[in-house]
Order: C-alpha cells, then structure tokens, then sequence
C-alpha cells in the first residue's frame, strides 16, 4: 500500500469554540476579591454577670465617640476625622512612664498614655451613626497602629511590615498591641 | 536573475491566523482561574464604604455573608424601604440570624469552626443601629470573628 499522509484535521473553528467559553466566563466572573476590616467580638455575657474587671487609669484611655450626625468627640473634644489617626498615633506612642524603649518622638506627657502596651482605645457610637462614619473611624484607628508598626519595622530590621518573617511580625505586634475596646451600645444622641 | 526579486503586485499576504487560537485560550484560562460564581442574587442595595487598611478575606469556604441594605426597587412593595438583613437568598429579620449563623457553623469541618468568619456587606448607608444588632446576635451565637467588608479606597471623600 502506498504511504498516504493524513489529512490534517481543520483547526479553523477552534478559535471560534474558545471564543464562546471565553465570552461565558468573561460574562460570569465578578473581580471583586473580598476584602475589608477584621475584627474579633467579645463573648457575650448577659449585663448582670458581666465580671468585676480591675481598673484601668484614665489616662490610659482613648476615647472615641461618634454621634447621630457623624461628628467625632475624641478626649472630651470636637475633632474632624482627618486628625483622628495622627491623635491616635500620638496618644498610642507616648510614653508617660518611659518605660518603653522602642517609642521614638513620643511626647512623654505624664497625662496622657503610661506606654503602649497599657493604651487603649475605647469605641463607641450611637445606634444613628452611618455605618459609612463608622468604617471610616475604625479604619482610621487601624491606620495608626499600622503606621506605628510599620515605622518600628523600618526602624529595628530596615524593612517593611509585610516582609518580615512571623516571629518578627509577631515581636513588633507585641510592642503595639491592638487594643480597641467596643462599649456596649447605648444611645448618645 | 537578482537574488533580491522585487514582490512586485503580491498585495498584502494574509495574516497567519494560527496562534489566535493559543491568545484566546490563554485568555480562557486566565478567566476560568480567576472566576468566582455568584451563589446568590442580592435583593438589597450594596455598596460598600471605603477603607484603606484592609485584609483580604482567605479560605472562601470559611466564611459567611450577611448584607445589610435598602431593599432594591423591585422589592420595595412587598418588605418596604428601611434596611434589611439578607441572607442567602432571601430576606430575614434579626431573630433568623443566630440559627442561620449556628446551622452554617454546623456544616464546617469540625477542626475549623474556630475558623469560621462571618463577613458583614453592610450598605454604606445603613445606620449603625442595625449592624449593632447584628453583631449582638452574632455574640449570642458565639460567632466572634467577623469583616466588616469595604472597597479599597480614600475614607475623606463623600
């Protein structure tokens, strides 16, 4: 028999079939990748047996209030939004007692913070806030440890946050614990 | 009889259609990969408010949606204007939300429910008062580590 080459299959309408799937998944696919602020919630426990916790200085707490009308009453006082993360920040880094050696032009004012390890942020908002203030606030909160983080980062391994390994991560986590508490809800008007 | 022969009234050859095949897979394959199904058709108005410090959310499995917001217009006659809780496929009041979050803890892999994150996709419009609520029932369920989730973006601007 003679050597008969075989007739090559047409390919042509490949593209057209790979057009189709291709359309199908373009038309299905949503981009969004789900992202947003984490948070970790208190257990509950009903409000008679709520435990006897031992006190905490005052000056030790920051407080944050947000009202119906989405205005912002930081430390007894008006402030805009915009100046909320640096407050923060430089109620977060003082160093009141000086026993934090890390903390770098921080104010060492005796009435505010002893050291960051003992701040703490206390939250609370009115059941009329938007929802949309209400992110905006938190994230502000998390964008001032962030910032110190990142900037004790830089300072002690010469390298971003989110290139250090889990231990150092950790180490730097320890030294600006994330500490905001949420009051439970009550009306502030 | 020069090596260089001039192509003297060719026209344009054709373009070689033969790698378009091979773009428009590569294509597919990009889409097929990055492609998550939607599982259910929101009945609520979602846009969700701006952050910058945010996380993305791992191990899609894990977690478990609640949206908040006005009803769409198509359902403004049957549940009315003010905000509601979807979940699923359909509208809840606040009583269904700790059952619903206590069977969706049930069906996980019982070495990861501690895992388990409930991703709050509030409107940026509702009010406070409603996600209060939310996550009261989610204490009661024991359910504690919960996203707010948002897009990626300035908080200033309104």
């Amino acid at each position: 028999m003679p050597k008969r080459a075989l007739p090559e299959i047409n390919a042509g309408s490949m593209a057209d079939i790979a057009f189709l799937l291709l359309i199908f998944f373009l038309v299905t696919t949503t981009m969004d990748v789900d992202s947003g602020i984490n948070r970790k919630l208190p257990p509950w426990t009903p409000l008679d047996e709520i435990p006897e916790t031992p006190p905490v200085k005052k000056k030790n707490i920051f407080t944050v209030l947000v009202n119906s009308s989405n205005q912002l009453l930081v430390e007894d006082d008006y402030m805009d939004l915009r100046d909320l993360r640096s407050a923060t920040k430089r109620f977060l880094n003082n160093n009141g007692d000086r026993s934090c050696t890390y903390c770098q032009g921080s104010l060492k004012s005796p009435a505010s913070a002893d050291n960051p390890l003992k701040a703490i942020v206390s939250l609370q908002n009115d059941r009329g806030t938007s929802y949309k203030m209400y992110i905006a606030v938190q994230n502000e909160l998390a964008a001032a440890y962030n910032e110190l983080r990142e900037e004790l980062a830089q300072r002690r391994y010469g390298k971003p946050f989110d290139e250090l390994g889990d231990l150092e991560q950790k180490e730097i986590k320890d030294s600006y614990p994330q500490k905001i508490s949420e009051a439970e809800p009550v009306s502030l008007g | 009889m020069s090596k260089f022969k001039k192509n003297k009234g060719g026209g344009t050859p054709a373009i070689s259609t033969a790698s378009l095949p091979d773009i428009v897979f590569m294509l597919l394959f990009f889409f097929m990969v990055t492609t998550v199904m939607r599982e259910i058709t929101l009945k609520v108005e979602n846009s969700k408010p701006f952050a910058t410090e945010i996380k993305k959310l791992e191990r899609k499995s894990l977690v478990t949606y609640i949206y908040v917001g006005k009803p769409k217009a198509a359902y403004l006659s049957q549940v009315g204007g003010e905000p509601r809780i979807q979940l699923n496929d359909a509208f809840a009041r606040i009583k269904e939300l700790q059952p619903f979050v206590i069977t969706e803890r049930e069906a996980i892999n019982e070495a990861e429910r501690p895992l388990m994150t409930v991703s709050i996709k509030a409107d940026e419009q509702v009010k406070m008062g409603l996600v209060t609520d939310i996550k009261q029932e989610l204490r009661k369920a024991n359910s504690l580590k919960i996203n707010y989730s948002t897009r990626k973006g300035d908080v200033y601007e309104d």
